[in-house]
C-alpha cells in the first residue's frame, strides 16, 4: 500500500539509516521534508552514529535542515522570553505549550523540530488583560470577522491567533487544551495545579510531564487536521522515552488521563506510535487502554498519519482526511453547532474573510510605520 | 552522458513522463514536463550537463514545469512551477515556462541548500584570479558577468553563489545567465555570435533572455575556487572604467544583505561572510562600455599572481 515505512523505520530504529539504499533515500528525504522531519532525522542519525554511514548528498540535506532547525530553536526561546516579559509585567502567570515548551525546558523532542506557532496557555480570567497588553505590545488579531471571533471566544479554548506586527511570529493564547464545546472536558485548573515552573523566570511553568505527553495526544487526536500527523505523533514517541525513566511513570499517566478525560485519546496515541513508529510502550503497564473503533480508525489513521506526500497517498487517502477533519470538529463541537459551522466554513467564510485579510494587511502595514519600519 | 546527446524526441518523451535526471553543480535534477519549449529550452542552455539513465533514483530536487490543472488554463495558458508537489510560485504565462523553471531552480537552491552561504552575487574566474560581483538589480552585474564570460573567462555563478561553510570555497552552478532589457543588445554587439534565447517579450519587467553558459566552465563546474577579490559593479551611462577600493567594513555590512539565507543560517552565516571578506580585496567598480570593462578585468587577471596584486591602491581596511 502507501507507505513511509522506510521513513517511520529511520525515525523508529536509526541504526537502519546506514543501510538504507540510495532509492530508499531518495523517497525518505521527500517524505521527511513533507512532514517536517529532515533535521529530526539528522538527530536521529546523530544518536546512532550512523550520519558517517550515509551517502554525502543525504548528510548535506539532513545537515542543512539540521542547521535552520537549530537557530530556530534559538529564536523561539527568544520569542518565549519576550513574550513572558510582557505577561509578567501585568501579573499574569503562563504556562508554554506544545513545541515551546519542548525548548524551554530542554526536551529531546525540541532536537531538530521546526515549530510554528507559540502556544502559551492563561488563566482564564485573565484572557482580557492579556489580550489588551499583547495588542499594545505588537501583536495584531489576523482575522477579525465577527464569525471568527465567536467561534474561538465562545466555543473555543483558545483566542484567535495573533501574529506581532514587526517580527511576524504568530502566538495562540489558550485557556484550557480541548475547547469549552468539547465532548472530553479536562479540567485547566488540573494543569495548572501540575505546572512545573521554568527556573530562572518568575511565573513561567510548563506541563507536568503526564500533562505534556497527554496535551500531544490530545493536540493529535482530536484536531481535525492531519497536516503534521507523523511529526506529532513522533513527538509522543520522543516524549514517552524521555519520561519513562521515571518510575511508574506509565501508571501514573493512565491515571492522569482519566483524571482529565483523556484515556480514549491516550489508548489512540499508545495504539499508533507503538504500530507505526515501533514506539514500544508497554500497554501492559496501562490496563484498561481500549482504543474504540479500531476495525475503522486503523485503515483511517493509518493514512490520515502518513506524511502529505504523493508516494504516501493512495484513491482512500482524501475519503480519510475528510473524514478526520469532520471527526475532528465533531469532537470539538456539538451537532447543532458543527453542522452550520462547516457549512459557512465551506461558503460564505470565503468570501468574508478574503476581504478581512485584505483591511488587516492595511492595519499590519499601519502599525510598521508607526514604529517607523 | 550530455543532454545534447540525448535525441530529441527522447528528451521530450522523458521529460513528459518520468522525467529527467540531470546535474547542475552539485545539485542533481529530476525534472519533469509537457511543455516542448522546456526540452527545447534545456536543449539549448543544458546540453553540455551531466544526464543519466531514466533509472536514477537519487535526485536533490524533483522538479516539474507544466500547465495548471485549471479550467482557467484554456483561456490564459500558464506555466506553474512545482517542488515535490508544492507549489512556491506564482504561474507564469505559458510562454516562458522556460524561465519559470529557471526561477524555479533558483527557489530550490535558495531555500534548501542551506550547507552553503547562498549570495546573489555573479562568479567570474581567469588565471586563477577569482572575482565575486555582488550587485543590486539594475547595477548591470549580469551584463558584466556576460561580456566577460564571453571573453574567456569562466562562470562559476550568474545568480547564486554557493559558499561552503567549512571552507569557504566557491561551488561552482554555471547555469544560464539571464539578460534583462538593454543588456540583451549590448551582449549582441558585443559579440553577435553569443548564444542567446529569443527576448521574451510578454513580461511585466521588460524583455528577458538567457546566454548558453559556455562549454568549458560546464566542463570544470565540479572545480571549487576560493575567491579574492570581491567586486561590487555599477553601470553608468558615462565615464570611465574606474576602480576603486572600498572598506571592508562597508562591504561586509552589504554582503550580508546579498546573502539569501543570512537570517536562516544565523551566527553562522555572520562567520562565514567574515570569512569571505577577510581572504577578499574589496572594490567599486564603475562602468559605461562594455569593452573597457571587460579589459580592466583582463589587466587584472594578467597580472595576477598568486602572492602578489599589481595594482595603485593598498588595500582598504
Amino acid at each position: 500500500m502507501i507507505n513511509a515505512a522506510r521513513l517511520c523505520l529511520g525515525l523508529a530504529n536509526p541504526m537502519q539509516l546506514g543501510h538504507f539504499s540510495e532509492a530508499d533515500w531518495d523517497i525518505t528525504l521527500r517524505q521527511a521534508r513533507a512532514a517536517g522531519l529532515l533535521a529530526t532525522l539528522y538527530y536521529a542519525a546523530l544518536g546512532a552514529s550512523q550520519l558517517d554511514q550515509l551517502p554525502e548528498r543525504v548528510r548535506a540535506q539532513l545537515g542543512a535542515a539540521r542547521h535552520v532547525a537549530d537557530r530556530h530553536k534559538g529564536v523561539i526561546r527568544w520569542e518565549v522570553e519576550a513574550i513572558h516579559h510582557v505577561l509578567d509585567r501585568i501579573g499574569v502567570p503562563m504556562i508554554v505549550l506544545k513545541g515551546a515548551a519542548y525548548v524551554v525546558a530542554g526536551l529531546e523532542a525540541s532536537q531538530g523540530r521546526i515549530f510554528g506557532d507559540i502556544d502559551i496557555l492563561v488563566p482564564h480570567g485573565a484572557l482580557t488583560d492579556v489580550e489588551r497588553v499583547l495588542g499594545r505590545t505588537g501583536w495584531v488579531q489576523e482575522d477579525r470577522s465577527t464569525y471568527n471571533d465567536r467561534y474561538y471566544r465562545q466555543w473555543m479554548h483558545e483566542i484567535p491567533a495573533r501574529r506581532h506586527a514587526q517580527r511576524g511570529t504568530v502566538l495562540d493564547v489558550h485557556h484550557n487544551i480541548l475547547p469549552l464545546t468539547a465532548r472530553n472536558k479536562p479540567r485547566a485548573q488540573a494543569l495548572w495545579d501540575a505546572a512545573l515552573p521554568v527556573s530562572g523566570f518568575n511565573d513561567l511553568y510548563v506541563l507536568a510531564p503526564e500533562d505534556m505527553l497527554l496535551h500531544s495526544a490530545a493536540h493529535l487526536f482530536l484536531n481535525g487536521e492531519f497536516e503534521h500527523g507523523l511529526r506529532d505523533l513522533n513527538d509522543f514517541r520522543r516524549l514517552g522515552w524521555q519520561f519513562a525513566d521515571a518510575p511508574q511513570f506509565w501508571h501514573s499517566l493512565k491515571k492522569r488521563a482519566e483524571t482529565l478525560d483523556l484515556v480514549q485519546t491516550l489508548a489512540y496515541a499508545v495504539r499508533y506510535a507503538n504500530r507505526l513508529l515501533d514506539a514500544r510502550i508497554p500497554e501492559a503497564g496501562m490496563p484498561g487502554l481500549s482504543p474504540p473503533e479500531t476495525w475503522l480508525m486503523d485503515p483511517i489513521l493509518s493514512r490520515g498519519l502518513q506524511p502529505n506526500h504523493a508516494s504516501a497517498r493512495d484513491l482512500w487517502t482524501p475519503a480519510a482526511l475528510f473524514g478526520l477533519y469532520v471527526r475532528g470538529h465533531y469532537l470539538r463541537m456539538p451537532l447543532h453547532l458543527l453542522v452550520p459551522h462547516l457549512l459557512y466554513k465551506g461558503t460564505l467564510a470565503k468570501f468574508n474573510e478574503q476581504a478581512l485579510h485584505d483591511a488587516n494587511q492595511e492595519k499590519l502595514a499601519q502599525f510598521r510605520a508607526f514604529l517607523g519600519k | 552522458m550530455k543532454l545534447l546527446q540525448l535525441p530529441p524526441a527522447e528528451l521530450r518523451r522523458q521529460l513528459a513522463t518520468c522525467g529527467v535526471w540531470l546535474r547542475t553543480g552539485p545539485f542533481s535534477l529530476r525534472v519533469q514536463s509537457r511543455i516542448p519549449s522546456v526540452a527545447e529550452g534545456l536543449a539549448k542552455f543544458y546540453g553540455q550537463f551531466e544526464v543519466r539513465s531514466v533509472h536514477e533514483v537519487f535526485a536533490d530536487f524533483h522538479v516539474a514545469v507544466n500547465p495548471p490543472a485549471s479550467l482557467r488554463h484554456c483561456l490564459r495558458p500558464q506555466a506553474t512551477f512545482s517542488f515535490d508537489g508544492i507549489q512556491p510560485l506564482k504561474p507564469l504565462p505559458r510562454g516562458q515556462a522556460f524561465t519559470m523553471l529557471e526561477q524555479g531552480l533558483n527557489w530550490c537552491v535558495s531555500t534548501q541548500a542551506h550547507h552553503y552561504l547562498i549570495l546573489n552575487a555573479a562568479v567570474v574566474e581567469k588565471n586563477g584570479f577569482v572575482a565575486v560581483l555582488p550587485a543590486l538589480p539594475g547595477s548591470g552585474k549580469s551584463t558584466l558577468t556576460a561580456g566577460l564570460v564571453l571573453s574567456g573567462w569562466r562562470l562559476l555563478a550568474d545568480e547564486l553563489t554557493l559558499i561552503d561553510r567549512k571552507t569557504g570555497a566557491i561551488h561552482a552552478l554555471p547555469r544560464p545567465i539571464c539578460l534583462e532589457n538593454e543588456s540583451i543588445p549590448l551582449i549582441h554587439a558585443l559579440n553577435p555570435d553569443a548564444f542567446l534565447s529569443p527576448p521574451s517579450r510578454d513580461t511585466t519587467e521588460g524583455p528577458i533572455a538567457y546566454m548558453r553558459p559556455p562549454k568549458e566552465s560546464v566542463r570544470r563546474q565540479h572545480e571549487p575556487a576560493h575567491p579574492g577579490w570581491l567586486v561590487f559593479p555599477k553601470w553608468v551611462a558615462e565615464g570611465e572604467a574606474e576602480l576603486r577600493p572600498r572598506s571592508k567594513q562597508q562591504s561586509f555590512q552589504f554582503l550580508t544583505q546579498q546573502a539569501i539565507n543570512y537570517s536562516q543560517l544565523g551566527a553562522e552565516g555572520f562567520r562565514v561572510c567574515t570569512g569571505l571578506i577577510e581572504q577578499t580585496d574589496c572594490y567599486d567598480f564603475q562602468y559605461s562600455q562594455l569593452d573597457e570593462a571587460v579589459a580592466v578585468f583582463d589587466r587584472l587577471a594578467a597580472s595576477t599572481t598568486t602572492s602578489t596584486l599589481d595594482h595603485e591602491d593598498a588595500r582598504a581596511c
